[in-house]
């Protein structure tokens, strides 16, 4: 059985005057349809530049994209940029992370949705200004109608992210990428950014890729989660089975750097060190540098040998710890313990 | 709207007074004698005073420049007691020099400024604005290379060495162009439209050369920032073609300064292109002032450096309310 969305093998290069930057390095993502899969990982780590690669945007530009990103059949990596046209917009839809600098100052809310939809459906101006005046609505503006007319700064952030949202929306493309669509929000608007998202999508059933650093959102949202890192998937598993064994060291080093409001007392426990330097990466893991659990395994191996990403069940890890057992029990604690600190719960 | 276009006449008015009262007052106690250049060359200490007083610069200062200032709100007499003539409103005086109604003198030199004025700025435009968004849409190929060499070129050159370059080309060996004549002034003149875009060709193409050398630089760099914003990202996530998202996401959102840029130079040009009308001898504005500012003539110099101030502080009015056509940001409700 196919996926409906299958990217394998994924690598994204930027020549620069100091080389090449690798900024996706083999990544392997899978989506059914209807599906919500979260995709987690620091700044840097290439979730961005691998959602943009889905939607094409590095065609036509000095960007290295290799590998295949296979959608309903079609492979978009080989696609012309005009044919990819046909895509975007249309049956994968994206919204960015900071709706104010996304939407173009010079015009209004109203015309650039009708402008969305214009692109794929021959309709008047004025029937295109009826739907998007009806998105409004649906994306739950009040007085959508003399809203429509307004400019993107005369919006407050929600509005603005839902207007975006409703933009992102107006052709029901079968795909939805998210891309940090609440960071720039504060917390109660997020809450109901998300309700929007997920309720949205429950009505037309598109699938979702929500990229995101915040695991609570994941939580709450989606079915699987693909956690990067150095531009590979690290691992991936159904939400509950992160959240309650998570099989990768950095995975279980993002889970307690996260505050919880039950760990009162406790303190936050960052990852020590910086993700890899994506101009001359390591031969071995990614991550050895950063990891407390290497020092466990026979000397050199992590930072020698790149893991791969091994199978088990629907649980996917790249870890050489986790391969040989070292990992299998514990949970979040185990993270704590695995840097020399006590837990202070 | 309204309140906005009073506020910014009233600013107008107020900035030409200022204007006028330096320029009246660099006249006075600089180191010209506008009586002895009067006079001429045989001269005694004798006529020189009766040039003075015909002038009437043997009365204050203030005297001076307020009767000055009158021919703006009514006719005035000028002259020798006497002697005086009449001066119609709007006067500007009459030439220390000449005798002749300055007036008279602007309007005869306004359609050469304006026809120099209104060819250079349409081909630099084009010229400036269409190869620096080509520049733009290229960057880093051979085509931007090109043209951002051609603009480096263009704008160390200055308008003397251009204009004499196509002098000598175009009328001296080629003999394709006329000599610039001072008979046509305007394109629905006897001679028709195209005698005088032949007539002031040249002089279109010295200033265009050294403008839109400034333009491509200006546009190019505007527009690569632009076509980096997020919001050019979100037009082709869209599924927009790409000359949609060029022109109608980005070409209106990295206009801006050259709008700026373009209103200023225009105000500046409509002053006088002064090394452009001395190359190719046109009596324009700015020809007429550096004859009247080397003769000592003050009140042609006071009136063409009121009129060149006049033609900026219009042009960035007009500036501004483009700009608030353009962005809604800037819009005053």
């Amino acid at each position: 059985m196919t996926s409906f969305l299958s990217v394998k093998d994924l690598h994204v290069e930027f020549p620069t005057d100091d080389g090449l930057v690798s900024a996706v390095n083999g990544m392997d993502l899978s989506l059914e349809r209807g599906e919500t899969v979260g995709l987690v990982g620091e700044s840097g780590s290439g979730k961005s530049v691998t959602t943009q690669a889905i939607m094409g945007l590095f065609k036509d530009s000095k960007a290295r994209v290799s590998g295949t990103i296979d959608f309903e059949g079609t492979d978009l990596i080989s696609l012309s940029e005009n044919r990819m046209r046909e895509y975007r917009g249309k049956k994968i839809g994206m919204i960015f992370q900071d709706p104010l600098s996304a939407m173009h100052p010079f015009y209004t809310v109203g015309e650039q949705i009708a402008e969305a939809y214009r692109v794929h459906n021959q309709v008047s101006k004025k029937a295109a200004k009826e739907v998007a005046v009806d998105m409004l609505g649906r994306v739950g503006i009040p007085a959508a109608r003399s809203r429509a007319d307004s400019y993107p700064h005369e919006f407050s952030g929600g509005m603005r992210q839902r207007a975006m949202i409703a933009m992102a929306l107006v052709c029901e493309p079968e795909l939805l990428i998210a891309d940090e669509p609440t960071t720039a929000l504060d917390v109660t608007v997020q809450a109901q950014i998300l309700d929007l998202i997920s309720g949205l999508q429950q009505e037309t059933n598109s699938a979702v890729i929500f990229v995101t650093h915040d695991l609570g959102v994941v939580a709450e949202l989606c079915q699987r989660v693909v956690v990067m890192y150095g531009g590979q998937c690290v691992e991936q598993a159904p939400v509950r089975t992160i959240f309650r064994e998570p099989g990768h060291p950095y995975t279980r080093g993002l889970m307690a750097s996260m505050p919880a409001l039950s760990d009162e007392t406790g303190r936050l426990k960052p990852i020590p060190g910086s993700p890899p330097a994506l101009l001359d990466l390591p031969k071995g893991c990614l991550f050895a540098e950063r990891c407390e659990v290497a020092k466990l395994l026979p000397e050199g191996l992590c930072r020698e040998e790149r893991p791969l990403l091994r199978i088990h069940g629907d649980h996917e890890v790249r870890c050489h710890a986790h391969e040989r057992g070292l990992l299998a029990v514990g949970g979040p604690s185990a993270a704590g313990n695995m840097k020399g600190e006590s837990a202070d719960v | 709207m309204i309140a906005f276009l009073l506020r910014r006449l009233g600013a107008m008015l107020l900035l030409l007074i200022v204007v006028s009262f330096i320029t009246f007052s660099l006249f006075h106690f600089g180191p010209a004698d506008p009586a002895s250049a009067a006079c001429g060359q045989e001269c005694t200490p004798d006529r020189v005073e009766q040039a003075r007083i015909a002038l009437g610069l043997d009365k204050p200062f203030f005297v001076q420049y307020l009767t000055y200032m009158s021919g703006f709100i009514m006719p005035r007499m000028i002259g020798a007691p006497g002697a005086e003539s009449a001066c119609a409103w709007p006067c500007l005086g009459k030439s220390f020099q000449t005798n002749e109604n300055v007036t008279d003198m602007i309007a005869n030199a306004l359609p050469f400024t304006l026809s120099i004025a209104i060819g250079a700025v349409v081909l630099w435009t084009i010229a400036g604005v269409g190869l620096g968004l080509l520049a733009a849409m290229r960057k880093g190929k051979a085509a931007d290379r090109i043209i951002v060499g051609g603009a480096s070129v263009g704008v160390s050159l200055p308008i003397p060495v251009t204009g004499l370059v196509l002098l000598l080309v175009f009328v001296g060996i080629l003999h394709v162009l006329p000599f610039t004549s001072n008979s046509i002034n305007s394109p629905f003149g006897a001679a028709g439209p195209w005698a005088w875009v032949l007539n002031y060709l040249l002089p279109w193409l010295a200033i265009a050369i050294l403008f839109s050398a400034q333009y491509i630089r200006v546009t190019r760099s505007n527009m690569i920032e632009t076509f980096n914003e997020d919001f050019m990202r979100t037009a082709r996530a869209k599924g927009l073609a790409r000359r949609s998202i060029v022109f109608k996401h980005g070409v209106r959102a990295g206009i801006t300064p050259v709008v700026t840029m373009l209103g200023m130079d225009i105000g500046g040009l409509l002053g006088g292109a002064v090394l452009t009308e001395q190359i190719f001898s046109v009596p324009g504005l700015g020809f007429t002032a550096v004859h009247a500012a080397t003769s000592g003539d003050l009140p042609v110099t006071m009136a063409i450096t009121m009129l060149a101030a006049f033609f900026i502080i219009v042009a960035s009015v007009v500036v501004d309310l483009v700009y608030a056509a353009i962005d809604p940001r800037v819009r005053i409700n």
